[in-house]
């Protein structure tokens, strides 16, 4: 790919992607790709993990369209130089912040939300004046073709290729200098990314993930919480990185919950979630494996049926899980819901801080001192209390980890 | 160092970070609360600055107190715990700070640690929450490699060779003096000074004279019997520097004493990009002068070549100077002079490529020491305005949930 990495070094050394007329027409291409592929993004997703449409639609469709009119909306603001306050020996000078592309960027895409997550990174690259190299996710495999086969058309190929490609191709990819990478996926990869990036002093960004907790107090609607962690937890079967991983509660608070959860699965996805349009697969047969392994950790109280054949976990809660039980010892990305309980809210903020610090940290209470306790005596990307998921949809919030979250 | 650089540079400059800092950071500190959209406009919704937690903070030695003073103040000022390594070349420096800073701070949560290479190579095998390094970038690179096994956030202050292009329209004695300031600061010591000239054969015959002037005038006829005159930090550094010597031909300056380790300022014309002063970073008091035939050549020059720290344009027309912001890429910019822009705390302080990653002073420093985190409170109850998001999934709710979820493009309305 070295060849390629060069032709598009030219193309940015042109000045091509500086002009604002130009940023616009290829962001209002992309939103053309959203419009004229929509019907094909639905059957590649539901082709690679039986994503209802609707889930694609808000999750991978309407969200990128929002993050694209956004930019372009705010494209002229977002360009121009920042004047800046000036001491007295600078007074009578012009001081200001200049907004320059870094070059040419990388963005490596995830196959959970395979549109959205290389699409969310690529606008704002298009939108700053970059080049851009993507690699769609491998795993998902129908949208990788059909993203490597109809993008490109939409966009100035001079400046945007896409490149398909499996771990060792990805290695080689990497060798090639870049002047931004943008990565979504697991820690451990991340890990290799900084490493090849830092050969070349290459900046990154990594969104990664880890074991979001989701903290429940005894003073709470139990019904509301029920519904908002189980639309957290299975949306997508799972497989989400803010989705709720494993809840923490005292046994009283169990006890309620369990009906509540119960009768939220059924309201979702009614009495065989198999049988449900609404209610996704596992994405292959390895990351299936994987999860129905961790059902060996306490017991089901709710779910816990599995096909191997339809890559199908029921929606599932597990009680009476240990710390050193399977399910607590990675991200379960699937839709399992451990619960652990603790005695009270500082046992569950020492149970956290314990912990890797994670992508996103929930905490569900009608007290507000409660709320506010668990947000300064935490550390995690993002904070959401009293629902799940939904920060993330605020354009106006950073979205990152810290520490292994990214 | 001459008292007067050192007062300024080490103190003053730290002085000025400190008092900016301490007014500031009530504001810095506050949950800043953002634009909702339709759904959550009931919530409160905020960014909120989070330390990082333990922060190391690796210093240099050409400005060894204000290159660990300034990331430090930032560091605390976001509320993390800092180790601070200074450097060991600058052996007496690094004593002070070992043996007197810490006396000032709590010692809980603020260490200084003295380390060679070896040592610090150790000390990156734990595990910190941010790294802040200031230094060449053949070890930025290892320090970001030690950091990826950890997924440690870095900031990389590193440097390069700052081009200085004066163009034919300028005046010539202000030139000579600002570039000459720029260069023979601290003896050439300084990441951001003006590393090599590009100008007309023209300009090199105007501002030859110009900048003997200006060395007369700064340090006398003979610089090394002036006060205000810096030295290299070593012998090796010292030994490096004069290799350098053999490029092109001295047309100013050009003494040395390895005793004293000085490095007369020195100008060196008719350079050529295999000479040996084009192939690292000066960081001594010798400026090559290479000869372009216009712009448009001294800027494929500077693209040619890794993204420096800084970039310089002198020039009275204002198109011109505009031309080289436009058309190259650095970590900084200043037109018709060098190293002010860095005096301003309201303006970011960083590389680009092999120059760095990150950047800083004033609330950028507060900034890259903290964690923005996206928070979002939520009602308890209010359930009917989460109805329309939960399976059953249908059409009809679907349409409802992008019309109010789904930002619009502004100026598409056309009114009939």
């Amino acid at each position: 790919h070295a060849e390629l990495v060069t032709r598009l070094r030219a193309a940015w050394l042109s000045g091509k992607t500086r002009p604002m007329e130009y940023r616009v027409a290829q962001l209002e291409a992309l939103g053309r790709f959203l419009d004229e592929k929509k019907q094909d993004i639905l059957e590649a997703t539901a082709s690679d993990m039986g994503k209802p449409p609707f889930e694609v639609e808000i999750s991978e469709i309407s969200i990128c369209r929002s993050e694209l009119n956004h930019a372009l909306n705010n494209l002229g603001t977002w360009m121009k130089d920042e004047h800046v306050e000036k001491n007295w020996a600078v007074q009578l000078d012009s001081a200001f912040i200049r907004k320059d592309p870094y070059g040419v960027v990388l963005i490596i895409a995830p196959w959970n939300y395979p549109i959205h997550l290389l699409l969310g990174p690529l606008i704002g690259a298009i939108a700053a004046g970059n080049c851009v190299v993507m690699k769609p996710s491998e795993i998902s495999r129908n949208v990788e073709r059909l993203v490597a086969e109809t993008l490109p058309r939409y966009l100035d190929q001079d400046c945007f290729a896409v490149v398909t490609a499996g771990v060792e191709e990805t290695t080689k990819l990497l060798e090639n200098k870049f002047d931004y990478i943008f990565f979504t996926g697991s820690p451990s990869v991340g890990r290799i990314i900084m490493t090849a990036a830092a050969k070349h002093l290459t900046p990154v960004t990594l969104e990664l993930g880890g074991k979001n907790p989701c903290y429940v107090s005894d003073t709470c609607d139990v019904q509301n919480v029920a519904r908002r962690v189980a639309w957290g937890r299975f949306f997508n079967a799972g497989q989400t990185c803010v989705a709720p991983d494993y809840v923490l509660c005292s046994a009283e608070m169990q006890e309620k919950l369990l009906p509540a959860l119960r009768e939220a699965i059924a309201e979702f996805y009614g009495p065989n979630p198999q049988d449900s349009p609404d209610f996704a697969r596992i994405v292959g047969d390895e990351q299936f494996q994987r999860v129905q392994a961790l059902l060996r950790s306490g017991h089901a109280a709710i779910g816990g049926q599995t096909d191997a054949e339809a890559r199908y976990v029921a929606p599932t809660v597990l009680v009476d899980v240990q710390q050193d039980d399977p399910v607590m010892q990675e991200e379960i990305f699937g839709p399992i819901l451990p619960i652990l309980t603790v005695a009270s809210v500082d046992d569950a903020i020492a149970f956290i801080n314990a912990r890797e610090r994670p992508l996103a940290l929930y905490v569900f209470s009608s007290c507000k001192k409660v709320v506010n306790r668990v947000l300064e005596r935490t550390s995690s990307g993002g904070f959401c209390a009293n629902d799940t998921i939904m920060h993330m949809t605020l354009t106006t919030l950073p979205f990152g980890g810290i520490g292994t979250s990214g | 160092q001459p008292s007067f650089e050192a007062y300024f540079t080490e103190i003053l400059l730290c002085k000025n970070e400190l008092n900016n800092t301490l007014n500031n950071l009530c504001h810095w500190m506050k949950d800043e609360h953002v634009d909702k959209n339709l759904v959550t406009q009931l919530d409160s919704a905020f960014i909120r600055k989070d330390p990082y937690g333990v922060v190391l903070i690796i210093a240099p030695w050409n400005y060894p107190i204000h290159l660990l003073l300034g990331p430090l103040i930032g560091a605390i000022a976001a509320g993390n715990c800092v180790i601070v390594k200074p450097s060991e070349t600058t052996k007496n420096t690094e004593r002070l700070v070992a043996e007197t800073l810490t006396c000032y701070l709590d010692n809980d949560c603020f260490a200084v640690v003295t380390a060679g290479v070896q040592e610090t190579t150790r000390l990156l095998e734990n595990k910190f929450d941010y790294i802040f390094f200031t230094g060449s970038p053949s070890v930025g690179r290892i320090i970001m490699t030690a950091a990826a096994k950890h997924l440690t956030p870095v900031t990389l202050e590193l440097g390069g060779k700052n081009p200085c292009y004066v163009s034919d329209t300028c005046d010539v004695q202000n030139v000579a003096r600002r570039v000459a300031w720029g260069r023979f600061f601290n003896a050439g010591q300084t990441c951001i000074a003006p590393d090599y000239v590009l100008c007309s054969v023209e300009m090199q015959d105007k501002l030859m004279p110009a900048l003997r002037e200006a060395i007369t005038e700064f340090f006398g006829s003979n610089p090394k019997e002036s006060p205000d005159f810096g030295r290299i930090v070593g012998d090796k550094q010292f030994r490096r520097i004069r290799a350098l010597l053999c490029s092109g031909r001295v047309a100013i300056g050009g003494q040395t004493d390895e005793k004293e380790r000085y490095i007369a300022p020195t100008v060196l014309a008719d350079v050529l990009p295999s000479d040996p002063a084009m192939q690292e970073e000066i960081f001594g008091p010798i400026l090559p002068i290479v000869v372009v035939a216009s712009m448009d050549e001294a800027i494929d020059f500077i693209n040619a070549r890794p993204r420096p720290l800084a970039i310089y344009a002198f020039s009275c027309d204002s198109k011109v100077v505009n031309q080289v912001l436009e058309r190259t890429s650095s970590g900084g910019f200043c037109g018709n002079d060098t190293l002010m822009h860095v005096t301003l705390t309201s303006l970011p302080f960083g590389g680009i490529g092999n120059s760095g990653l990150g950047k800083y002073h004033g609330k950028f420093t507060f900034d890259t020491f903290t964690h923005h985190r996206g928070c979002l409170h939520r009602n308890m109850g209010l359930e009917a305005l989460n109805a329309l998001r939960y399976p059953p999934y249908s059409q009809q709710k679907l349409g409802l949930l992008t019309a109010t979820f789904e930002i619009k493009r502004k100026g598409m309305c056309t009114l009939l």
